[in-house]
């Protein structure tokens, strides 16, 4: 992609207005944000405002209305399939492991995702060197890693499949206090290397810590949103949006 | 004598692993008994009626089925667990209504004039058909076809189209079931609709899931059995039915992932293992 400046670039993704219900509940009342090219986004807010659903909406696993755009193309809601074979690689909440297939299996179904020039071996070659406890761990069936494996798992996954935007819901859940550092140190390697990222977390101050930019989700709608390091140190936020200081 | 074992036990092997390929995405299916039913009218019309060889007719009318069962397939396997269930009864239920109210074939007084399987046709059925599931297993496929099985959506981040994969095997199921169904009606030479009851159905899916599902040798293990048996338990006369279903409960209580089970994390691990062992020998 020609990069025109920062004004006139189109985002990587591009979520307007976007709104989804569970029946009579309005999950997302309109949220409208934008990722641009190398930058990392958190979204964060409160146990049930609707960061898992927004993730989900965008991955198309549930009906939504709104606009969605990927580099200023609208996603037209193409399955989630196709969305993953365009580079929306989606690490969801349970990590999107596959328990019965052992480490190497799940990473060779990441690499087969997405065209890639690389042979496999270099590609796990690569992830191994990020993640060195994998590949002791590598024919063992990946329902028998830890729970901080398993997460190393699955952004070894993202390293592979070579996303356009990595989509993470709340990558430090269930972990230690040192694999949460741990998962944040690799991710900020993926951001040095300029991948584009939307995260929603709970854990605010390491998600606004990482971030660029940050948006906060209250009860399915954008109530604040700017850069990270702003938000970060906004006390009434936190009293007001988030319930905690 | 032999004959009959053969060509029965082979018919029961091809129709479990017709189920055991559906089960292969994570979909069960009570619609065999219907595809099987399909095979065994269109390859006789092709045979009696416009005098084709049953090597012929028998691929056709898999093909026919196959295409019968991805057209079903479709909006069925849209639906889940237990609803998608319900779906394929109503399959197996609908095809032999169908046949029944076709005059063409014979109505409910059946149709004749089969003739023509002979052991060999069937056994080698059931070896072409072993060596195709065996290649799978070695392939990249059937790393999909878990992936699917496990779940769907994890599936569709990783770029599978998950519907696409239940479709094939769907087709591919029905495609087996309808072969299995034109060399067993070939052989009884006159086949009628009440053959091809839903109960036909649920003994095909109880083959494969008696034998054990999580390999493709549990289920010609379970046909194999489950067509033996009752020929073994012939002199208990009227408590046939009986013991059969005792035998059946009893294999269930002490086995109960199927006869065949390996826990299937000790027999991937092992193959895992070989795989990293390799490696690290091609690296040093």
């Amino acid at each position: 992609m020609v990069r025109m400046g920062p004004m006139t670039e189109t985002p990587v993704l591009a979520v307007e207005n976007l709104q989804v219900s569970y029946g009579p509940i309005n999950a997302l009342r309109g949220c409208t944000l934008e990722v641009r090219a190398g930058e990392t986004v958190a979204v964060v807010g409160a146990n049930g405002a609707g960061k898992t659903t927004l993730l989900r909406a965008i991955c198309n696993m549930l009906p939504w209305s709104g606009a969605i755009r990927l580099d200023g193309v609208p996603t037209d809601r193409s399955p989630t399939h196709k969305l993953a074979r365009q580079g929306v690689i989606h690490l969801p909440e349970n990590r999107g492991i596959l328990t019965t297939q052992t480490v190497l299996e799940n990473l060779q179904l990441a690499f087969d995702t997405y065209p890639s020039k690389r042979s496999f071996g270099a590609a796990v070659e690569e992830a191994f060197a990020h993640f060195p406890r994998l590949k002791e761990r590598q024919a063992q069936p990946a329902g028998n890693l830890s729970g901080g494996e398993q997460q190393m798992l699955a952004l070894a996954r993202a390293i592979i499949s070579t996303p356009k935007i990595l989509l993470l819901d709340e990558p430090s859940l269930g972990l230690s206090p040192r694999m949460v550092r741990e998962a944040y140190r690799i991710l900020r390697g993926f951001k040095a290397r300029g991948m584009a990222i939307l995260l929603v977390e709970q854990n605010v101050h390491a998600a606004l810590r990482f971030a660029n930019r940050g948006y906060v989700l209250r009860q399915g709608a954008i109530v604040r949103q700017g850069e990270a390091d702003v938000l970060a140190h906004d006390t009434e936020l936190f009293n007001q949006y988030l319930g905690f200081t | 004598m032999i004959q009959d074992y053969v060509v029965f036990v082979g018919v029961n092997i091809v129709l479990a692993w017709s189920v055991y390929v559906i089960l292969l995405a994570g979909s069960l299916s009570f619609a065999n008994g219907g595809f099987m039913a399909i095979g065994a009218y269109v390859s006789g019309v092709l045979t009696v009626k416009f005098g084709l060889p049953l090597v012929v007719a028998a691929p056709i009318a898999g093909i026919v089925a196959g295409a019968i069962g991805v057209l079903v397939g479709f909006p069925a396997l849209r639906t889940r667990g237990i609803y998608l269930m319900l779906v394929t009864v109503g399959v197996a239920v609908s095809v032999k209504a169908v046949i029944e109210s076709i005059d063409y074939v014979g109505g409910i007084q059946g149709f004749g004039g089969m003739v023509g399987t002979t052991q060999w046709h069937v056994i080698a059925l059931v070896v072409l058909v072993g060596c195709g599931l065996w290649l799978l297993s070695k392939s990249p496929l059937q790393r999909i076809l878990d992936a699917v099985r496990e779940d769907e959506l994890s599936a569709a981040s990783l770029g599978i189209n998950a519907v696409y994969v239940k479709v094939v095997c769907f087709g591919v199921g029905a495609f087996l079931a309808a072969v299995a169904g034109s060399f067993y009606a070939h052989y009884l030479i006159h086949v009628t609709p009440d053959q091809f009851g839903i109960v036909l159905s649920v003994f095909i899916v109880l083959y494969a899931v008696l034998g054990g599902t999580n390999n493709m040798w549990g289920p010609p293990i379970g046909a194999a059995i489950m067509t033996l048996i009752p020929e073994f338990v012939r002199g208990l006369e009227s408590w046939r039915p009986t013991a059969f279903g005792v035998i059946i409960l009893g294999l269930l209580l002490i086995r109960p992932d199927g006869l065949l089970a390996f826990r299937s994390v000790t027999a991937r691990t092992k193959r895992a293992l070989t795989i990293s062992t390799s490696d690290v020998a091609k690296s040093d």
